[in-house]
């Protein structure tokens, strides 16, 4: 490829986004369009695991990285907390995660998962995996000891954004192979509706604190010049606007709102508790 | 602020989230203005954990439990998708972005755009489309039930070839007034339904005339007859007409008003019961196609008189390109004289070739008649008709 002469502050502004599903090019098509539109020019690079993307992030090859909490979360470790939260969909805020045994179970409490298999979606899913397993580490019962965690890994590096090893920890439940499976609040009525798990056989056992999901996350570095118009633009984006709420739609939210960092604590210190980036 | 006092209450009573909550929320939310809010009271298993998980992916700020158990407040959020219609009255041009939904619906801003070339109300549009479309739901019948095929009795064979020769004639030209329709239909914007169902039905209307004609040159044991070369260039000439208007008028105005005095004189000739049916039965059907042809050309002349003379200029175009066509087939005006005559005998002959000849002089006239109802002097009237292809469609 010919070198650019560019400088980095004359070219669009790069924005970083995980392939976890074939639609991200149509709604990154989509974005693209409607900066252009309003005066600002981005360009986007997708990758195939959050890893590299947050290495793209740290050695300055993308200046905006559409990151899931894990992401952000390791970005913030990496750069002692010299990154920043810019934005995040509506429907980022706020989630939580439950823990589903089967109706006729008689695990009753937390405290009876002792001994029992516990289905989980990837490895490194926040919602299904890392903040439930933290949640009942709180409590006192220790992974692998207390009980086995049955783990999907279903694309793993995308950090849980496909929703196949959630339904997998579903099913594991449904089937009797595990007593009980953490899952996504949202994609818990999701299950029930498409079948996966038969309306009144599972119960919520527990459930999470309020968490937050995903965020745009640029480095401190990054001149609020270049970001800031971004952004902008980015919470003007409007649902009511027929060019690009196929695309709000199919990235999930229906609205952008400004980012929050207080709803990773519990991600933090599954992290920390976990080793996970040890 | 949001008002503090909720604007509407919604009981679920003890329905379960999965078993259709979502729907009610719906509805409720749907009648609230934006920042107002929904006392909703339920008291099923989980129900504020599914709400609130809900009201996140709907956009809907959730507010916690109200005043008591079971009760839980959501605001009515921001989100709503922009709606428009095309109205329900008849547009005079139909907007790409209307795509399929019907005329008068209420459809979301943003689908895709579907393109009709058909898409002016001028292009296409008809008076008395219901009254057509009414009739031709009323008329429909069965080429296997309606017809009384256990009456068809051993004809001579010269009389049965004749029966064939003209069953094998008629079902080309069905093809082709199945065909132009069939082509010009899928350009027509979904707006103009009306249209639309019209000529659907004249599509149908031909395929069952077809199967029916068919089956009735099989029926008697000789089976179908001979297609003319003349014949085809004849029909192919009018399948190539590119312009609806005009292809209109040379198929149901020009051709299938000919047929209208074709099939009364096959069910007056006809040597059997089964034969007079379905030129009975096929000419009402016509008679249909007609109208609509009629009316859809005094709709468009009742807008732009100065397109009587490109509907003339298609006429022409036609009858010069089938300059080397010299007249109706000998095999179609052969049977025809044996059909009416009832054999081959010369005083058959003689009364069959007679009976032809007054055939020509009244699909003569009455499309002299038909032009001049659509406003056609006398002498174009007179000039159009004898251009008209001598292969009747």
């Amino acid at each position: 490829m010919p070198k650019s002469d560019k400088k980095s502050s004359d070219r669009p502004l790069r924005i970083g986004a995980v392939a976890y599903d074939p639609k991200v090019v149509t709604i990154w098509e989509g974005f693209k369009d409607y900066f252009h539109k309003r005066g600002v020019e981005i360009d986007y690079v997708l990758y195939s695991h959050y890893d590299a993307q947050v290495d793209a992030m740290l050695s300055g090859e993308i200046d905006i990285a559409w990151n899931s909490p894990l992401a952000w979360v390791r970005t913030d470790l990496a750069t002692k907390g010299k990154c920043q939260a810019l934005a995040m969909r509506d429907s980022d805020r706020d989630l939580t995660t439950h823990i589903l045994v089967r109706q006729n179970s008689n695990i009753a409490s937390v405290l009876d998962l002792k001994g029992k298999t516990i289905a989980v979606g990837a490895s490194d899913s926040p919602q299904a995996t890392l903040i439930p397993l933290a949640m009942l580490t709180d409590a006192g019962l220790v992974s692998g000891k207390d009980f086995e965690v049955l783990y999907h890994e279903v694309m793993f590096g995308k950090h849980g954004d496909h929703v196949g090893g959630e339904r997998d920890a579903a099913r594991a439940l449904a089937s009797g192979q595990a007593d009980a499976a953490c899952v996504l609040d949202s994609n818990f009525t999701v299950f029930v509706n498409e079948g996966t798990l038969d309306p009144g056989t599972t119960k919520i056992l527990a459930t999470t604190p309020p968490y937050d999901h995903c965020n745009f996350t640029a480095l401190t570095g990054v001149s609020e010049k270049r970001s800031r118009p971004f952004v902008e633009v980015l919470l003007a984006m409007s649902f009511e606007d027929p060019s690009v709420r196929t695309f709000m739609e199919l990235e999930g939210l229906n609205r952008w709102l400004p980012a929050r960092t207080s709803g990773y604590q519990q991600l933090q210190n599954a992290v920390s508790r976990f080793k996970f980036y040890a | 602020m949001p008002e503090i006092i909720p604007k509407l209450r919604l009981d679920l009573e003890d329905l379960a989230f999965h078993q259709g909550v979502p729907v009610l929320l719906r509805r409720s939310l749907a009648r609230m203005a934006e920042g107002e809010l929904l006392e909703v009271h339920g008291d099923s298993s989980d129900l504020e954990l599914h709400i609130r998980s809900w009201c996140r992916q709907s956009g809907n700020p959730y507010h916690g439990g109200g005043n008591g158990v079971g009760i839980y407040i959501i605001e009515r959020g921001a989100v709503a998708v922009p709606l428009l219609s095309s109205g329900p009255e008849v547009a005079e041009v139909a907007e790409p972005t209307w795509a399929l939904a019907p005329r008068g619906a209420m459809l979301e801003a943003g689908g895709p755009s579907l393109s009709f070339p058909l898409s002016r109300k001028k292009d296409v549009w008809a008076q008395e489309l219901n009254s057509i479309h009414r009739q031709a739901v009323a008329n429909q019948w069965s080429a296997a039930k309606d017809i009384p095929w256990q009456q068809l009795p051993k004809l001579s064979s010269e009389v049965e070839g004749a029966v064939c020769q003209i069953m094998t004639f008629l079902t080309e030209n069905e093809f082709a007034a199945l065909y132009i329709p069939a082509r010009f239909l899928a350009r027509i914007h979904p707006h103009y339904r009306e249209v639309v169902q019209v000529l659907a039905m004249q599509i149908a209307d031909e395929a069952r005339h077809a199967e029916a004609f068919i089956k009735r040159a099989e029926a008697g044991g000789q089976g179908l007859g001979t297609t003319a070369a003349s014949g085809q260039l004849s029909l192919k000439s009018l399948m190539e007409e590119a312009d609806f208007t005009s292809a209109v008028f040379l198929l149901c105005v020009m051709g299938e008003g000919t047929f209208l005095t074709l099939l009364p004189f096959l069910e007056r000739h006809a040597p059997d019961a089964v034969t007079a049916m379905l030129a009975r039965l096929a000419h009402r059907d016509e008679a249909r196609h007609v109208a609509f042809g009629v009316e859809h050309i005094r709709y468009i002349l009742g807008l732009e008189p100065e397109r009587r003379s490109s509907l003339a200029a298609a006429v022409e175009r036609r009858n010069n390109v089938l300059a080397s066509v010299t007249g109706l087939s000998p095999y179609v005006h052969d049977a025809l004289v044996i059909y009416s005559g009832g054999g081959i005998e010369p005083s058959q002959i003689r009364h069959g070739a007679s009976c032809v000849a007054e055939l020509h002089r009244d699909m003569d006239r009455s499309r002299r008649e038909r032009l001049q109802s659509l406003g056609f002097g006398a002498q174009d009237a007179e000039t159009l008709s004898a251009y008209h292809t001598k292969n009747f469609m």
